[in-house]
């Protein structure tokens, strides 16, 4: 187990406490190896984006980043400890949001934020859904099923959610897929505040965006 | 741990969600639920009509009819149970939720049954009397049916689970399920057979209850189980 405690006395302040931390990740999908020895490191209020081409394993580093598949070798840790041993624990503190988003076409946009809510581990009340969901756009839509929405309204449903969680790590698949103008500038708002509220973010992203954060650490698969 | 003591009560709270939001879905996609049901009673009904009004033939071969369609009928509906929550990314949710999988794999098998398995409950005393069964013998039917459905739908959960987004999964979940259902086929049909062959009853139905609890305690542990390693 690694002790994080011995590094504090040989930083200097401003110090940045590691939480997450990948060792010489692998993954193998079939008979390929997609990457081998990523060594990935986040802190408190840190933004870890990770870049590389289509079929390079960023969705696939992401979800062993989860916990919903391990790593072929090697070993992610939270606060030291591996991921894989922490499970519950681990997962009540990390909201991800994939390509697929988690969204059900039968629900409605309120339906569906409250439910997926509750699944992440936090009930929320009717005023809170509905104060996010005007933050979001999708004001006067609340009793919509979600079929009838466009392919970016319904990935606003799913990033609702990062309004009404409480969890410290989030970790996004390209969030910023689909979205307009003005929904690209308040989920860059969303993720600002919570980086400067001591939360964590893991993204991946192919658009240029300027996110202000105390550290940006990039990633890059080859 | 701080948030263990909090999930203690939550751990309901997220039981009956889940499956409100299952029956929800149900409701809002009746004719994936009617189509099963249909299904039942259309199977069932078939025999009388093709066999004749044999009234001796027709008892005798009833608790294996229906016992048979309810079978298929579950096989029907098993493929449901995961697919559309696999494919838009809820299943994923799902396995990251600080909430224990296996309680909310029970949930959603309970959903299931309240769906499919509870209206052929239902509907069989009315199917019974085509077969001109007696009506201790339509109570014994309706008896082991509601004890041996739960049982196809904890069981059915474990080969929906294993043969999740794999291509031609709906027959192999009935090539790995259907041989388990046999003991709750033998015991099922054999409690009607007995009550009106005059004998005691209670012993097929005690066997189907050790079935219902055995998997009710395992099942939930290997479908979560099966779950992580089909998405990962």
């Amino acid at each position: 187990m690694l002790s994080i405690g011995y590094n504090r006395k040989l930083l200097s302040y401003p110090f940045i406490p590691i939480v997450l931390q990948g060792i010489k990740v692998a993954c193998v999908r079939g008979d390929r190896e997609l990457f081998k020895d990523i060594n990935f490191s986040l802190g408190t209020g840190g933004l870890l984006q990770v870049r590389g081409p289509n079929g390079s394993g960023k969705t696939s580093l992401l979800r062993m980043m989860c916990g919903l598949s391990l790593p072929a070798s090697g070993e992610i840790c939270w606060d030291g400890v591996s991921i894989g041993t922490l499970n519950e624990e681990y997962f009540a503190r990390t909201t991800y949001i994939g390509h697929l988003g988690g969204v059900k076409d039968d629900l409605t946009v309120t339906e569906n934020l409250h439910i997926s809510s509750a699944m992440s581990g936090s009930e929320i009340s009717i005023d809170v859904a509905n104060k996010a969901l005007n933050t979001i756009g999708l004001g006067g839509r609340e009793h919509l099923p979600v079929k009838v929405l466009s392919q970016g309204q319904r990935r606003r449903v799913a990033l609702a959610r990062l309004l009404v969680c409480n969890t410290t790590l989030w970790i996004l698949d390209e969030p910023f897929v689909a979205l307009d103008v003005a929904a690209v500038q308040l989920l860059r708002e969303i993720l600002e505040r919570h980086l400067q509220q001591d939360g964590m973010v893991v993204m991946t992203t192919h658009q240029e965006i300027d996110i202000n954060a105390s550290s940006i650490t990039q990633l890059q698969l080859s | 741990m701080h948030h263990r003591s909090l999930n203690c009560n939550y751990l309901d709270a997220m039981f009956l969600w889940i499956i409100k939001r299952d029956l929800l879905l149900a409701v809002r996609r009746r004719s994936d639920v009617l189509i099963t049901l249909f299904f039942f009673v259309i199977v069932v009904s078939l025999f009388p009509l093709s066999v004749g009004p044999e009234m001796n033939l027709l008892r005798t071969m009833a608790p294996g009819v229906v016992w048979v369609a309810a079978l298929l009928a579950s096989m029907l509906s098993l493929n449901r149970m995961f697919s559309s929550d696999y494919q838009d990314g809820t299943l994923e949710q799902m396995l990251i939720s600080p909430q224990s999988l296996p309680l909310l794999v029970l949930g959603k098998t309970l959903a299931h049954w309240l769906v499919t398995g509870l209206p052929l409950v239902l509907m069989s005393p009315v199917l019974g009397i085509q077969y001109d069964l007696p009506s201790d013998a339509l109570f014994v039917l309706v008896i082991s049916l509601l004890i041996g459905t739960p049982v196809l739908s904890l069981i059915g959960a474990i080969g929906a689970a294993l043969t999740l987004g794999l291509r031609g999964g709906g027959v192999l979940v009935s090539l790995l399920v259907l041989p388990l259902y046999i003991p709750i086929l033998i015991f099922g049909s054999g409690a009607v057979e007995a009550n009106m062959a005059g004998v005691d009853f209670a012993a097929h139905l005690s066997l189907i209850g050790a079935f219902f609890f055995v998997s009710l305690v395992f099942a939930p542990w290997v479908t979560a189980w099966s779950l992580r390693v089909s998405l990962e």
